[in-house]
């Protein structure tokens, strides 16, 4: 009886292929029965995907507030590491202010660092703002600074700034983010308190090409722009030259073979500390005023 | 009629670690390793060896792609209709990726960095898709998961081998994941110091990556007769 059962199973499974679906026959070459696996598949993926990267995120945030710190405090020559980044931070970094497109402040903060925080200048996403509204207004701008400094101050921005003290002097540091050839390029500059003088500089970069373009990071770059100035007189606050010009006070040598990544931080240098520079200004005079 | 069930029944009951299933782990370590065999996933093989600890890393990630989308293809494939197949097992793995892209961001993060695209590139590892259209389409997920540690360890010690000899070489160091990097060298031998040593910087540059490859490949050759090619 029992092999009986089992042999017609067998024979009926040499003419359609064994499937995991009970009695009723499916065609799994059937464009119906493709398309609900295709949304079967969707769904469990992207629930599952959305579940890992939901349940993660706390901890990348972690992760990518310490980064950002560990850069600002590298751009005042403290070198810090993911685990002491926080207390260091909190040690040199005396207050975060906020300022808009026309370098009037907007906020001010001198609290403990709370990722959560949106009011926090520490919190504003400079990498979105420069994707959603600055790269489009530059291009618009075509090189022309009254044009660009125009759309700045009616796009609805914030610019963070760092006040650090270090050796009881006074350390700003200016978040920068621009475009290289591949991709988007960032770093920091911090000015002593007269607001020209560059203290130190870092920057950093997603996709540059390795030999080239990506050696903005390495040292041999960023100790060049220490003790520069920026010139506040000429059309140019500050230059990256290319290879063999004579540089001055106001300027330092690009990278050979990089010359579109040089370019980039010459120019997310230039519209960015444009902006701020107006905010200095403003604080010097209320100075002066006392 | 029973006596042709039989034979069916005892291949079924087949031990996880019979002989043939103790080759699937094998064979790749050695006659068909992915890398100096096959060459395949030879991209990253050659970009992410400069330190042991990213290559430890890169080995453990694609690892886990490699046995997850093994066995998870190997689960489905009674369900998978052939026309979709191979967009099936592109966005098995690719999740399983993105999976590890996300858990190194969480707790790795330096290493994270370090590795940047190349835990995006395990999607288009030759070896993984290689496996999974070859081997998990056509097995039960025993052997499939079998399959997937054997050619997943024959990419990892390739890697391993090649990322000592690199960092020693290139940097005079030695790192493993969570201890840094470990100079063992004393500083006095080198020419910066007055020693007379110096660090190979060739070695840190990917060619040498491939002259490494290169060096496993043709000891691999001298030893094990049966790759050579005939002419």
């Amino acid at each position: 009886m029992l092999a009986s059962v089992k042999n017609a199973q067998s024979l009926h499974s040499n003419n359609v292929p064994p499937h995991k679906f009970g009695v009723m026959a499916i065609n799994k070459n059937s464009t119906v029965y493709t398309f609900g696996f295709s949304i079967a598949m969707v769904i469990v993926v992207g629930t599952s995907l959305a579940y890992t990267s939901l349940s993660l995120k706390d901890r990348q945030d972690a992760n990518a507030a310490d980064k950002k710190m560990m850069n600002i405090l590298s751009a005042i020559g403290v070198e810090a590491d993911r685990d002491n980044a926080g207390a260091l931070f909190s040690d040199f970094v005396v207050e975060r202010v906020s300022i808009d497109g026309s370098g009037r402040q907007v906020n001010s903060t001198v609290s403990p660092v709370d990722p959560k925080d949106k009011q926090d200048p520490f919190s504003i996403e400079v990498m979105k703002d420069y994707r959603a509204k600055i790269k489009s207004a530059v291009k618009a701008a075509d090189g022309d600074a009254e044009t660009l400094q125009a759309a700045l101050e009616s796009a609805e921005l914030e610019f963070p700034l760092y006040r650090c003290s270090k050796d009881n002097k006074d350390l700003f540091v200016v978040p920068l983010v621009g475009s290289g050839l591949w991709g988007p390029i960032w770093g920091f500059v911090a000015l002593e308190d007269d607001m020209t003088t560059i203290y130190g500089a870092n920057f950093d970069h997603k996709t540059e090409t390795p030999g080239l373009g990506a050696e903005i990071r390495e040292g041999f770059f960023t100790d060049k722009f220490r003790g520069k100035k920026l010139n506040t007189a000429g059309p140019l606050l500050f230059s990256i030259l290319k290879g063999g010009a004579q540089t001055n006070e106001n300027s330092v040598d690009g990278i050979t073979g990089g010359t579109i990544t040089s370019k980039g931080v010459d120019e997310m240098i230039n519209r960015t500390l444009a902006v701020y520079l107006r905010y200095f200004e403003s604080q010097s005079l209320t100075r002066a005023q006392k | 009629m029973s006596t042709e069930t039989t034979p069916a029944v005892t291949q079924k009951k087949e031990s996880l670690f019979s002989k043939k299933n103790k080759k699937l782990l094998s064979d790749p370590l050695n006659d068909s390793n992915p890398i100096t065999v096959q060459v395949l996933g030879i991209c990253s093989a050659l970009a992410i060896t400069v330190q042991l600890q990213q290559a430890v890393i890169m080995s453990l990630s694609v690892l886990f792609v490699m046995i997850g989308g093994n066995v998870i293809i190997s689960l489905m494939r009674n369900m998978v209709p052939d026309r979709i197949r191979i967009i099936v097992q592109l966005v098995v793995v690719a999740s399983l990726v993105i999976i590890v892209d996300e858990v190194l961001q969480a707790f790795q993060p330096d290493i994270s960095e370090k590795l940047s695209v190349f835990v995006g590139l395990i999607i288009t590892n030759c070896i993984i898709m290689g496996r999974l259209e070859a081997f998990a389409l056509a097995n039960k997920p025993g052997p499939s998961f079998l399959d997937a540690i054997g050619n997943g360890m024959g990419y990892a010690w390739i890697l391993l081998v090649v990322s000592i000899v690199r960092e020693i070489f290139g940097s005079g160091a030695i790192s493993l994941p969570g201890m840094g990097q470990v100079k063992f060298l004393p500083t006095s031998w080198f020419i910066s110091e007055g020693g007379l040593y110096e660090n190979n910087n060739l070695m840190i540059l990917p060619p040498m990556a491939l002259i490494t490859v290169g060096i496993i490949i043709w000891i691999q050759r001298s030893r094990n007769q049966a790759l050579i090619e005939e002419n």
